[in-house]
């Protein structure tokens, strides 16, 4: 689409990136992250090629096991001769913006596989852009071609939940004895999840939590989800029995659903280090995939990514031009000053700056009345 | 369009390679280069050189940092260097070795494209002041 307009050395990353160079990949996703001007005419080119790839997204406590759990599950998809992308999105420091990004060390399974492309990131201090770079790198892996995506991030806020939701599928990854029911609901993460996953199932606890997780479930099934947070949410005296509890009946994930009566979370366990439960998980991906297809939550999610992608680009221009209009104005520093000084406050300051845009944009609405 | 910010950043990877288990300095290194405001990618230990290659081409990292106590440098590093060169990853990449290198090994690393070599009682500082000089983010 917007072919014509790249550069040669763009153009050049294009057609490799196509025909399967991985350095080429590895250079259009830093493109990505270094926002490097034009990398949005690349993604514009290479829009077209996307829509093929399984994208799913984990999020999780750190020490859930996600890692692992990607490991096993990319070992799985490599012995069925499916080829993968992994973005492990990590937390950058708040005071150097430096990171540590360790998620590598824990997907040694295919370590040395080319087929295999993992790819680190962290957050570089920007509020939001994380979300839109990693949607970004998702497009890039999946206009290379590869036939599976995880998204893998620590879930702890909103925007670990924005991440995670550029994927079609989203697992949360909880682990034993990780609090109560009450603790699961303040974590948000209840409602974002088409899969959950209670890892390391074979510690004590794994069974109330799973039981805990299962109410939920079903709850959120019966009532609305804003009910949920109400406080008759049942206690463990009056809780269903959870019948996913022993591990070798974790199977009903594929049978949870059928596209007239909506999808409800299958509740699964795995024990990660020793790769116990993850033929299920893949069965319940899986399932969850035919389920988006033949439903119109397919196309509902896809839609609904596309407006957000709209938004933010939008917003993210937007303040682009703000910033612009508030260099124009002298900057930022001087207008803090005279608040400072007393001369002004910063709602007349806003209202000033805003004023000529607002203008604009009526001046360009008059002509249609 | 044009108006998008750019937003760069240094990428490292810490590398540990071969049968060597000693990974406090290439932990107090990848800390230091967190701390300096740089992205860090830690390898874990036990590497074969092929999984350095992999990890360096995929991460775009300009900066590869190898750890290496062992004394096997002079076979394993060279395999390193080859395999970033085919996947055109070589020229790009800021390649610094860590350890214990004797003086007349550290020549001939240089030679196939090392750019430095840090022994053993080397101020962190001075580490991080190389790579900032020398490795601008792409």
């Amino acid at each position: 689409m917007a072919l014509e307009t790249l550069s040669a050395e763009d153009a050049l990353l294009y057609e490799s990136l196509l025909e399967g160079d991985h350095s080429a990949l590895a250079r259009v996703i830093t493109k990505i992250e270094n926002r490097t001007p034009n990398y949005r005419t690349l993604l514009s080119a290479l829009h077209d090629h996307t829509g093929n790839a399984a994208v799913v997204g984990i999020t999780g406590s750190p020490g859930a096991g996600k890692s692992t759990l990607v490991d096993k599950l990319t070992r799985q998809y490599r012995n069925n001769d499916e080829t993968v992308g992994i973005i492990a999105v990590d937390p950058s420091s708040p005071y150097s913006g430096g990171s540590v990004l360790g998620d590598r060390i824990r997907m040694g399974s295919t370590a040395g596989d080319m087929e295999v492309f993992v790819r680190s990131m962290s957050a570089r201090g920007r509020l939001g852009g994380l979300s839109m770079a990693t949607a970004d790198a998702v497009k890039a892996l999946d206009a290379f071609g590869k036939d599976r995506i995880i998204v893998e991030t620590v879930g702890a806020g909103q925007n670990e939940v924005d991440i995670v939701e550029t994927a079609e599928t989203v697992v949360v990854v909880v682990q034993p004895g990780s609090g109560d029911d009450v603790q699961l609901l303040k974590a948000g993460i209840l409602e974002i999840g088409d899969i959950f996953v209670v890892n390391k199932a074979d510690m004590d606890e794994a069974a109330g939590t799973v039981a805990d997780l299962e109410a939920m479930v079903h709850m959120d099934e019966t009532a609305s989800a804003g009910v949920v947070g109400g406080h008759h949410a049942p206690d463990s005296t009056d809780r269903e029995p959870a019948s996913g509890v022993d591990p070798a009946d974790t199977g009903n994930a594929g049978n949870a659903s059928d596209p007239e009566d909506g999808w409800t979370p299958p509740v699964l366990q795995t024990v990660a280090t020793t790769g116990v439960g993850v033929d299920e998980l893949r069965g319940a991906l899986d399932a969850h995939r035919t389920y988006l297809s033949e439903s119109d939550e397919g196309t509902k999610r896809r839609r609904r990514r596309a407006e957000t992608e709209i938004h933010r680009l939008l917003r993210n221009d937007l303040g682009e031009l703000t910033e612009q209009v508030v260099t124009n104005r002298g900057g930022l520093e001087s207008l803090a000053e005279s608040v400072e000084r007393g001369e002004t406050d910063p709602y007349a300051v806003v209202d000033e700056l805003i004023e000529p845009i607002e203008a604009a944009v009526l001046g360009t609405l008059e002509p249609e009345e | 369009m044009s108006a998008d910010q750019t937003q760069r950043a240094t990428r490292c990877l810490v590398a540990k390679v071969g049968l060597d288990g000693h990974d406090r300095g290439a932990h107090v290194i990848a800390r230091a280069f967190r701390d300096a405001g740089f992205e860090v990618i830690y390898s874990g230990l036990h590497r074969a050189p092929d999984e350095i290659v992999q990890a360096a081409v995929q991460e775009d990292v300009d900066v590869l940092g190898i750890s290496i106590l062992s004394g096997a440098h002079n076979t394993l590093i060279p395999n390193v260097i080859e395999g970033l060169k085919s996947y055109d990853a070589f020229e790009d990449t800021l390649i610094l070795v860590g350890g214990i290198i004797p003086e007349a090994d550290k020549t001939e690393l240089k030679a196939l494209g090392v750019a430095e070599v840090f022994g053993p009682g080397t101020a962190i500082e001075e580490t991080v002041e190389f790579v900032r000089e020398h490795a601008g983010p792409k």
